[in-house]
């Protein structure tokens, strides 16, 4: 039983999701219930003159149609909530239904609602608007260029923000420095595509003036407060309740027009209405993720040191600011810079730029991967330059184990690491020796097999509250948990995060019951209702298990303290007499004299013989704030071929070894590992958002967004080390993005390092066939 | 312009409305409440619809549902037998083949027609074999997993029923 923390036993929340027993927002029913769809605009930017829904309000089955005009007095614009400080940060309005022009395709004019989901739908289509197109653009580079097309009236050069991070003095280092590099890197827009669109069910009762929202969420009290600064509706008359949620990526973060106006809707009719996307809706109005342009710089000495490293970034914005939008490519980009080295001067500017393009925001690894990207980037590129094994510049930059806490240039405060070792165990399952042998010889032959490697870490466990607020985050960054024990002993617990496939149900579990000494059926967890759990603040940022889950570990050692006063008033021992074995409170020495749990909570909650002046009960409430971030690592190591013909690149090994600390269930760590690769991979290899010209995205359905299949992706080698965080009682470090964060930049790696005899040392992902094969004819001095 | 349907769903038979435009994965979900088939996209791409139509995996969202009147059609709802779990079922919770598990019930019905077909599959043929289901979740490697165990689970209950 004392094994159940780091034990991989099966997930709780399973028998429910295998037998179609769950429910998801879109399941849903309710009596009365009605159906909304936007109408929404083809133009990517337009002028609207005219909107006339006098024919779809006529349609069968249409209960009411709104427009922009019908609720601009009404309610307020989507709040943008990461107001990050030291720079011009300049947030245009977002109207929930655009009125006088809309920002890009996909942009809302007009909710129909109606009898039927096929009526709203078929009534859209009467929804009669004119535009007056102008010109768009969804390129951030372009769009601060003089003349290009202007968004927002108040931005002219539709530059949302310039912030600037810098540590030590990096225009000296390059000034100075024997070797300096350089790339223009695009890091491609992408598509989250939970495999769940986004829903929402609107019920309100007039009676008692109390709207229940089921939404698609990540993080239910975040969607409570903002929902109620639209509707302008006190918070505490709101209940969000986000049921099953099937996955986020991010992508179920932010606050959308979509959830507040079919809130309105139910508030207006006084009856409940739903709404759920469609995929091609979700391409085109669900956040994206990424999208920068990037003008980066790597200098340092002929041995291998790394002094300085320097960024000029377009980061795209699209149409408006999506809830954490600004957060993303300044705080959780700019400030990692320093990697997993140390790097004493860096500098970067970041532009945000709007554009007629979807919003973007927070995607799985959030700025994060884009860090690592270009870092691990300029590592390999440096190497090469110098002509020192990429492996070895790591090592001679990579900060020692025993430096630990160790702030960097940038100012953050790394919590513990050991970067080396999770290098060499990566190797070790590699052999290198082995497959440079391999290389070289198929070299001979004409084959070309590269190998990429990338030590990364990321900033996890969001956050401190306080450094929340410093940095103008919205909100607090701390969780909550609740942990209730029944009569007969068995045990409620009450999380503020919102867990969404990550298997929170069965490791807090693990937690509760491995400090209570009980089996694991004996703890149920309940998340995702703003009216039974105490404020949270999300599942995002690998946060969950580090500070919720440190919540629940406190409030769980709260409920044990209470229990031990009791045990020792029931035993009439001296509590310093007690101790805690096995499963019980004992008497040191006679260790039969003993009270377990599952007897103290029937005492607690009877109150027929409590220690003077205690309260009955058993359960205990905790907060928990983490004094800092924790920052996960690893080394993961990719081997490709490349098809010189076509292009093609065939991955043969793919090996992750990542340090998340110690694991509740190992299972579970690995399934995130997984997943987070797979999707790195996908950005390497496949996966872009595209943009035509006139800025309406190419790829609007999964029939042109290439969202991986099995068989186009590897099998992948785990492994860990394991280096606890002195942050947090669980020692955890979060590993819901490291996968992610790693993987595209690993790809990249391996194909430019196959490429080296053609001396290629940089492809933009996704490294397509048709990319790749460019980039070799170019090479070849052939005109592609 | 409704017309009835009959549907023999998990053994039971239903007769309803619909329309002739009603794909089949509407009816089980909004008419019939059979929830655990669930819609991921609009192209026919993502098979989070899928469900057997006379033991074949179909999208039932490329189905209407006046095509699957007189076939036999199972859901994710109707695969366990009473409290015993499909091999299928067993296997996905067993080597953590889902997480969210909104692609499950798809993933879980494709490879219930495709082990009848390939009883002893190479993880290669289970990849090809489920390329019609996206999952962002798992990146695959436990659904392959999970799959050749079922398998192996199903070919030992097939040798003992023929022993
Ligand atoms: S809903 Fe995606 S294939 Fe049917
Ligand atoms: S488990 Fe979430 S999409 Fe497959």
């Amino acid at each position: 039983m004392a094994t159940l923390f780091g034990s991989g036993i099966k997930r709780r929340e399973d028998p429910r999701l295998i037998t179609g027993q769950a429910t998801y927002v879109d399941d849903v029913k309710l009596p009365g219930l009605a159906y909304a769809v936007f109408a929404r605009s083809p133009y990517a930017h337009a002028k609207i003159t005219r909107i006339d829904v006098s024919a779809a309000r006529q349609a069968p089955g249409v209960i009411a149609v709104y427009t922009g005009a019908d609720v601009k007095d009404r309610l307020v614009p989507v709040p943008c909530a990461w107001n990050v400080p030291n720079c011009d940060l300049k947030i245009p309005a977002h109207p929930l239904l655009a009125y006088d022009k809309v920002r890009y395709a996909g942009d809302a004019v007009a909710m129909v609602i109606a009898e039927t989901r096929a009526q709203a739908r078929d009534a859209v289509d009467l929804v009669d608007v004119d535009y007056e197109p102008l010109r768009a653009t969804a390129d951030p580079e372009q769009a601060t260029q003089p003349g290009a097309a202007r968004l927002h009236e108040e931005i002219p050069d539709n530059i949302g923000f310039t912030w600037v991070v810098s540590g030590g003095d990096a225009a000296a280092a390059f000034q100075h420095a024997e070797v300096a590099v350089s790339q223009r890197i695009v890091q491609q827009r992408l598509l989250p595509t939970a495999m769940e669109p986004r829903a929402a069910v609107a019920q309100y009762n007039r009676g008692s003036g109390q709207l229940t929202l089921w939404a698609t969420s990540q993080n239910p009290h975040i969607h409570r407060f903002l929902c109620s600064v639209m509707l302008k509706l006190p918070e505490h008359r709101i209940r969000v309740i986000a049921p099953e949620v099937g996955g986020g990526f991010g992508s179920k973060i932010p606050a959308y027009p979509d959830e507040a106006l079919v809130s309105f809707a139910a508030m207006e009719l006084g009856i409940p209405v739903k709404w759920t996307e469609d995929r091609s809706e979700n391409y085109k109005v669900t956040i994206h993720g990424r999208d920068h342009i990037e003008y980066v710089e790597m200098c340092g000495t002929r041995d291998g040191k790394i002094t300085g490293i320097r960024t000029r970034v377009y980061a795209g914005l699209g149409a408006y600011a999506s809830t954490a939008a600004p957060g993303i490519p300044t705080i959780l980009h700019g400030l990692v810079y320093s990697g997993s080295y140390m790097i004493p001067n860096i500098h970067g500017t970041i532009y945000g730029v709007y554009t007629n393009g979807t919003p973007v925001d927070a995607y799985r690894g959030a700025g994060r991967p884009e860090a690592a990207y270009l870092i691990e980037r300029l590592v390999d590129i440096f190497a090469r330059k110098i002509g020192m094994d990429p492996i070895e510049v790591r090592r001679r930059n990579f900060i020692p184990k025993d430096k630990f806490p160790y702030t960097v240039a940038t100012g953050l405060i790394y919590d513990s690491g050991n970067y080396e070792a999770a290098l060499d165990k990566a190797l070790g399952i590699l052999d290198l020796k082995a497959f440079r042998a391999e290389q070289a010889k198929a070299r001979k032959d004409g084959r070309y097999l590269g190998m990429g490697l990338v030590s990364y870490i990321e900033i996890c466990g969001l956050g401190p509250s306080q450094v929340a607020g410093a940095v103008g985050f919205g909100g607090g960054l701390y969780d909550s948990a609740i942990v209730r024990v029944y009569p007969t002993g068995v045990v409620k617990v009450y999380i503020g995060a919102s867990p969404h496939g990550q298997g929170e149900e069965t490791t807090f579990a693990q937690i509760v019951a491995s400090e209570f000494g009980y089996p694991v059926e004996n703890v149920e967890i309940i998340h995702g209702d703003t009216d039974n759990t105490p404020q949270g603040w999300g599942t995002y940022g690998s946060r969950t298990t580090a500070v919720c889950g440190s919540a629940v570990k406190v409030a769980a050692l709260r409920v044990k303290e209470k229990a031990k006063l009791l045990a020792a008033h029931l035993l009439e021992a001296n509590e310093a007499d007690l101790e805690w074995k096995d499963d019980a409170f004992r008497v040191k020495g006679s260790p039969d004299k003993a009270k377990g749990m599952a007897e103290l909570a029937l005492m607690a909650n009877v109150a027929w013989n409590m220690p003077p002046g205690m309260e009955p009960g058993l359960e205990a409430t905790a907060f928990f704030d983490p004094t800092n971030f924790v920052y996960p690592f690893g080394t993961h190591i990719c081997t490709v071929e490349v098809d010189e013909q076509t292009g093609q690149v065939k991955i043969l090994r793919y090996i992750a070894v990542d340090d998340c600390g110690p694991p509740i269930n190992p299972m579970i760590v690995d399934g995130q590992i997984h997943g987070g690769v797979i999707q790195g991979i996908g950005e390497g290899l496949q996966e872009i958002a595209v943009y035509d010209e006139e800025a309406q995205l190419v790829t609007g359905t999964m029939m042109d967004y290439a969202v991986p299949k099995a068989s186009q992706m590897p099998h992948i080698e785990v492994a860990h080390t394991i280096t606890p965080s002195p942050v947090n009682p669980l020692g955890v470090k979060g590993c819901g993005e490291a996968g992610t964060i790693a993987s595209a930049a690993c790809l990249v790696n391996a194909v430019c390092d196959a490429l080296a005899p053609l001396g290629i040392t940089h492809i933009d992902k996704p490294l397509t066939p048709a990319r790749v094969w460019a980039a070799i004819q170019k090479a070849k001095g052939a005109t592609p | 312009m409704e017309r009835p349907v009959t549907l023999n769903i998990n053994g039971r038979s239903h007769t309803v409305q619909v329309e002739p435009r009603a794909l089949l994965v509407h009816v089980l979900r909004d008419t019939l409440n059979l929830t655990g088939t669930h819609v991921g996209c609009d192209t026919s791409q993502c098979g989070a619809c899928t469900v057997l139509v006379d033991g074949q995996a179909v999208k039932s969202c490329t189905t209407l549902a006046v095509q699957a009147e007189g076939t036999r059609i199972t859901t994710i709802e109707g695969l366990a037998r009473g409290d015993t779990l499909h091999p299928l079922q067993m296997a996905f919770w067993e080597k953590h083949g889902l997480q969210c598990g909104f692609c499950t019930p798809g993933m879980i019905l494709t490879a219930v027609d495709f082990l009848a077909q390939n009883p002893d599959p190479t993880d290669d043929e289970i990849r090809h074999a489920i390329e019609g289901n996206l999952c962002r979740c798992t990146g695959y490697q436990n659904i392959v997993a999970a799959i050749k165990s079922a398998a192996a689970t199903l070919r030992a209950g097939n040798a003992g029923a023929a022993a």
